[in-house]
């Protein structure tokens, strides 16, 4: 990909912990362990798998909310995992972050105004017109009454205050959106249309999105790109179409057989892939190929040698059998 | 024969500080046993609210609930509503039992799988813990909790998601119950392991012939497993019918609107998805006329001001699809084809 965005290259986050008896037994979890992806500029890159695969941890290193173990994360030509607090404040107005719970990432005790506006405020930004006019001109964009400014988070519903999520996010223009799950509070009415909004904004101020999910539905609906992850290692990245209908992984194709679609003749007829067992902890990941305990296909090499990421036609797929 | 659960104009209200919420209104269905009907629809729909209703579960000194729950048992009719606490509790986990969406906050921490399931076993069952250890050895088998001469004894915390769900269905079967009701059961799960879970719930119910009521907001979950559906939208049941005729003619718009709005990861077109604009109204301060006349799109095909001073009735009369809207299945399905037309 010429000149991309976000360039992630092994970035590797873990976490240590203790248990047993004072704490003296030590482990690690190797939450994210050596990830590489691109994102263009205004593509959108759908980070998918199930629960512990590392998704959430990997949108959050990319913003350095954590700090990585180890890798590269090179937004715009500059590494954030080098950057200092001082570097890392100007660029994070160039990349901003949309969280889950609409509920838990809004201040009940501020305004909508007041949400809105603490980017001008952190960020010494005073925009064009004030920022009055600023945060009312956010509000109607994002499809909510601009003389709501002056009301409190409870006063809105859940897709509304997702919608104020968004517009704070928008508030310094960036040009990078991390998005952890951004939909998957709201029912599937509000859902479309907070899809819907995010995909005209993109258009309108040429953002890019990293689309952390777990609803494949609306990952496949929303983006250019898919990037399959399991156990904190990438298994598979594909342009959104041939990731769908043509899998290369074993875990991708399990992982889409298991998505139940709201049609009745085509459930009846459907196959499903089961995998073998249970998924295996984060803090003792199996050796060689991660996904080995639960593929159908697994070999020898599979149990010693974890596969690489290789090109196969437009994807990139890390397997020793891909299909 | 009867059906095992009949609700005949089950109204459900709460009365709280800002006024009466109108939680279900005039609400009626059938389950057969056998068979599972799936109860869709929006958060405050009413979809929990029921089957509280139906397990007994509210406490009458908040809520007004007006209606009859008949359970029509081998040994006769009860009916829910009017009966005495002391009969619903011989009732429940017995004849009637439920699986929440969250199986870690319905398993007691500080209890063995051993002692919760159990308990539920011992209170409708004569018998002495050791008949009830090996009672919850065969149920932990029965739904595919691997090694559970071990795992009988472990604590919830030990379990995953999954298997938490497991450990619930395996609770709410113990005492094979006819009705089982399932709120939710696989939202907070993989979908990897929902598929694992719902293969398990239709294999128990195959099994046993239980009646199974699915409450969710999946409709592809719906589609997996339902034969009849209930579409429900602020507090009233808007379609019911089979499940082919709801996904394939749905009569109601709001129907027409839900299903439109869901991507699908089998269809590649790029376009904008449909949404249903606005939101739902307030319980309490329920409009006038019809409850989705606000968002429907088809409103302005009804003549004069019908939907916004008259509650639609059913306007299809076979009892297997019916809807409330003022418009019939041939005008829907008319303005629905000419909509995609365009």
């Amino acid at each position: 990909m010429s000149d991309p965005i976000l360039q992630v290259k092994g970035l590797k986050k873990h976490f240590e912990g203790s248990t047993g008896l004072m704490g003296r037994k030590k482990f690690t979890i190797k939450a994210v362990d050596g990830i590489d992806f691109e994102v263009g500029r205004g593509e959108t890159v759908g980070l998918v798998g199930e629960s512990g695969c590392g998704k959430t941890t990997a949108g959050r290193t990319i913003m350095r909310l954590y700090d990585p173990t180890a890798g590269e994360i090179i937004y715009d030509g500059q590494d954030l995992a080098k950057a200092t607090s001082k570097d890392l404040k100007a660029l994070r107005s160039q990349m901003q972050m949309i969280f889950q719970d609409p509920y838990a990432s809004l201040n009940p005790r501020h305004t909508v105004g007041k949400i809105i506006a603490a980017p001008f405020e952190i960020h010494g930004v005073e925009p064009v017109g004030g920022v009055h006019k600023e945060v009312q001109m956010l509000l109607e964009r994002v499809g909510l009454n601009p003389e709501h400014i002056n009301r409190f988070p409870h006063e809105f519903s859940g897709g509304q205050r997702q919608r104020i999520g968004i517009a704070r996010a928008l508030a310094l223009r960036p040009k990078l959106i991390i998005a952890d799950e951004p939909v998957s509070a709201l029912d599937v009415s509000i859902q479309a249309q907070v899809v819907n909004l995010l995909d005209d904004l993109q258009d309108e101020f040429g953002l890019s999105y990293v689309f952390v999910a777990h609803d494949l539905s609306v990952v496949q609906h929303i983006s250019d790109r898919v990037v399959v992850m399991y156990l904190g290692k990438v298994m598979e990245i594909a342009p959104t179409e041939s990731l769908f209908k043509s899998p290369h992984h074993p875990y991708t194709k399990a992982l889409l057989s298991a998505v139940p679609v709201p049609d009745p003749e085509i459930e009846r007829k459907r196959e499903r892939i089961v995998m073998n067992g249970e998924l295996p902890s984060p803090a003792n990941p199996p050796q060689g190929c991660v996904f080995n305990t639960r593929c159908w296909k697994a070999q020898d090499i599979c149990r010693t040698t974890a596969p690489d990421l290789l090109q196969i036609g437009g994807s990139q797929v890390a397997c020793h059998f891909p299909e | 024969m009867k059906p095992f659960l009949e609700v005949k104009n089950l109204s459900v209200s709460f009365q709280t500080e800002d006024g009466v919420v109108r939680a279900t209104d005039d609400v009626s269905f059938s389950v057969n046993l056998g068979e599972t009907l799936a109860i869709v629809g929006e958060s405050g729909s009413g979809k929990s609210v029921s089957s509280m209703a139906i397990m007994g579960l509210h406490n009458p000194k908040r809520t007004e609930i007006h209606g009859e729950i008949f359970l029509n048992l081998e040994s006769g009719s009860v009916e829910i509503n009017s009966a005495e606490e002391e009969v619903i509790r011989k009732l429940r986990g017995n004849q009637m039992a439920m699986i929440f969406q969250d199986p870690m906050s319905s398993l007691h921490p500080y209890y063995t799988i051993n002692n919760q399931i159990s308990e539920a076993w011992l209170l409708h069952n004569k018998g002495d813990k050791k008949a009830a250890r090996a009672r919850t050895l065969e149920m932990l088998d029965l739904v595919g909790i691997p090694d559970p001469h071990k795992r009988i004894d472990e604590y919830p915390h030990q379990f995953s998601g999954g298997m938490r769900q497991r450990v619930m269905i395996a609770m709410a079967l113990v005492n094979n119950p006819k009705l089982l009701i399932a709120d939710e059961p696989t939202t907070a799960l993989d979908v990897t392991v929902q598929a694992e879970i719902l293969a398990l719930i239709q294999e128990m119910q195959k099994e046993f012939n239980t009646a199974v009521l699915l409450i969710t907001h999946d409709m592809g979950v719906v589609a997996e497993v339902a034969d009849r559906i209930n579409v429900m939208y602020a507090g009233r049941l808007v379609e019911q019918g089979a499940v082919d005729d709801v996904f394939y003619r749905p009569a109601h718009p709001y129907t027409v609107g839900l299903l439109g709005s869901i991507p699908r990861v089998d269809e590649f077109h790029g376009k904008r998805l449909k949404t249903i604009n606005g939101q739902p109204p307030s319980l309490i301060a329920l409009p006038q006329g019809c409850a989705f006349r606000e968002r429907c799109e088809f409103a302005s095909h009804v003549p004069g001001n019908l939907c916004a001073t008259t509650r639609p009735e059913s306007t299809l009369k076979a009892d297997s699809h019916q809807s409330r809207c003022h418009l019939n299945l041939a005008e829907v399905s008319a303005i629905s084809a000419q909509r995609s037309a365009n």
